[in-house]
């Protein structure tokens, strides 16, 4: 079987766009199975046409990014929260 | 605009009028996904259309492959920018398999082994517009690309051409797939550049 | 930190690291430093409007505003035959980062360290080795540099040179060098065992290359005893270019 997947840190530049802090450190719950980990360590489909972000565990869609001329779509359907790091 | 990059020209070279407008020629067959290639025996493989009223047509893949067959040869266009001419496919028509559904709605849900999804109006996978394609260039479709059986509508983005189709449910709504859901345009015509949702 | 922009960058020099990979060092006036391993996105314009951009690992520390990246020609590709082979002193392009902080070394880490390069995976760990010299590290490193043929290999005169705590194995997957010991083939057990750490040394694992590389050589860290949490990937996708 062929490997088509990248890893989460490929996210990395994508969502530092959108945020502040480095998202792909962020610890996420899967919504499916319940396995947690950092970004970095999720299953990136793409880039195109979109980054397709999914669970080691279970294979489900945790994070689903799409960059457009003047916008971008973020879809955290699969993810039930995100832990991120911040200094107090 | 940004800052030019001097002498970069990008893979836009070639093509002429059987261009979309933004696309560029590509000689070879990329492969995109969403997701990791679902590999479906053919034994267990089946195909159905689900109506409005609930009736259920299934084919299986014997089944599939004893219709008559068509060998369209046609251009791709895929929202990625890039466009493939004279791609050669041979498969079943969408209208051999409709010939014996009854139905009065407007809307196509497309789905896929794997979970894909996607949407378009019923219209636009009938009249010799749509097929279910199981082989290309002459050999058995690859998995990477939709093997078995994909969906070819070559006339809209290939998104739209879902890899690995499983059924077709016909509804009165229109439910907007994976990348319709996620920013894409819900028609998706590339010769007037529906890209993104608002496009 | 803040959300990322675009940046100008200049091209100040050019360093050949084989027949088909070079180095650029660029300028980058606003560039915020970044940690090794880090990588950065780049953007190419063309006259009327048409981009395309791709991501790239730092090769090397910041120095102030100056950042290295190392390029490979990819066949078929679009920006990297661009890098490689028609960017001149002094053209622009645009640079966007640093990104990703996961797959990062800092000096401050005392745990032995493992790095596994496939091919041009060696950049970001590269960035790691030179990080290490350039903060006075005494950390242990350990490098397994898997290459295809002897004439692909980055970097070649700097890792040549002795560097006290770091210990450097080859391995080539088509054709050695002459008399090589080991014969030509992919990474084997054996070869993470011989030239790594043992896992009971805990050291941190960076596993940088193609997919198919990375997989194979992160499931064999695995199964000599390393825990997940260790073993930190870098892919490079099957849609570089």
């Amino acid at each position: 079987m062929t490997i088509e997947h990248l890893d989460g840190n490929a996210l990395a530049g994508p969502l530092g766009e959108l945020f502040t802090f480095d998202a792909t450190t962020a610890v996420g719950r899967c919504a499916h199975c319940g396995l947690t980990g950092p970004l970095a360590a999720l299953r990136v489909y793409g880039p195109g046409p979109g980054l397709v972000a999914r669970c080691p565990g279970c294979e489900e869609v945790v994070l689903r990014l799409v960059r457009g001329p003047g916008a971008a779509w973020l879809d955290l359907r699969g993810t039930v929260s995100l832990r991120i790091p911040l200094p107090d | 605009m940004g800052i030019i990059s001097r002498g970069f020209r990008g893979r836009r070279t070639e093509g002429g009028d059987r261009l979309p407008p933004g696309q560029y020629l590509e000689h070879g067959f990329p492969v995109l996904s969403a997701g990791p290639t679902p590999r479906v025996p053919l034994d267990r493989w089946e195909f159905a259309i689900d109506t409005e009223t609930g009736q259920t047509h299934r084919w299986t893949w014997p089944e599939l492959t004893a219709l008559p067959a068509e060998t369209p040869t046609v251009d791709i266009h895929c929202v990625t920018k890039w466009s493939k001419f004279d791609t050669n496919w041979e498969g079943v028509s969408l209208d051999t398999l409709f010939e014996d559904v009854e139905t009065s709605v407007e809307y196509a849900q497309v789905y896929s082994y794997g979970g894909y999804t996607t949407n378009l109006p019923l219209e636009d996978l009938l009249d010799g517009k749509a097929w279910l394609a199981y082989r290309y260039d002459g050999e058995e479709l690859e998995p990477r690309h939709g093997g078995p059986v994909r969906l070819l509508v070559p006339h809209l983005y290939f998104w739209k051409s879902a890899k690995w189709v499983r059924g077709i449910r016909l509804t009165n709504e229109d439910w907007p797939g994976f990348w319709e859901t996620a920013g894409y345009h819900n028609y998706g015509d590339p010769w007037r550049e529906q890209r993104y949702e608002g496009d | 930190m803040r959300r990322l922009i675009w940046r100008a960058a200049t091209l100040v020099e050019v360093r050949a690291e084989t027949a088909t990979a070079r180095t650029l060092v660029l300028d980058v006036p606003g560039w915020p430093g970044h940690l090794a391993g880090q990588h950065l996105d780049v953007r190419l314009t063309a006259d009327d409007g048409y981009s395309a951009q791709r991501s790239y690992s730092l090769a090397a520390p910041a120095d102030g505003e100056r950042i290295e990246l190392t390029v490979e020609l990819v066949d078929d590709g679009e920006v990297s035959p661009y890098l490689t082979e028609v960017i001149e002193v002094g053209d622009q392009v645009e640079v966007r980062g640093p990104v990703g902080g996961w797959f990062v070394w800092r000096p401050e880490s005392r745990a032995p360290v493992l790095l596994v390069a496939g091919g041009s995976g060696i950049v970001p760990l590269m960035a790691m080795i030179r990080a290490r010299r350039l903060a006075g590290s005494r950390t242990p490193f350990r490098l397994l540099y898997s290459l295809r043929d002897p004439g692909r290999r980055y970097y070649a005169a700097e890792l040549r040179r002795p560097e006290p705590g770091l210990d450097i194995t080859y391995l080539y997957t088509r054709t050695t060098p002459e008399d090589w010991p080991r014969k030509a083939g992919r990474v084997m057990l054996g070869d993470l065992a011989e030239s790594g750490w043992p896992a009971d040394f805990e050291p941190d694992c960076y596993v940088c290359g193609p997919t198919g590389f990375v997989e194979v050589a992160a499931d064999l860290l695995l199964d000599l005893g390393h825990a997940p949490e260790h073993v930190r990937t870098e892919r490079f996708g099957p849609s570089g270019g």
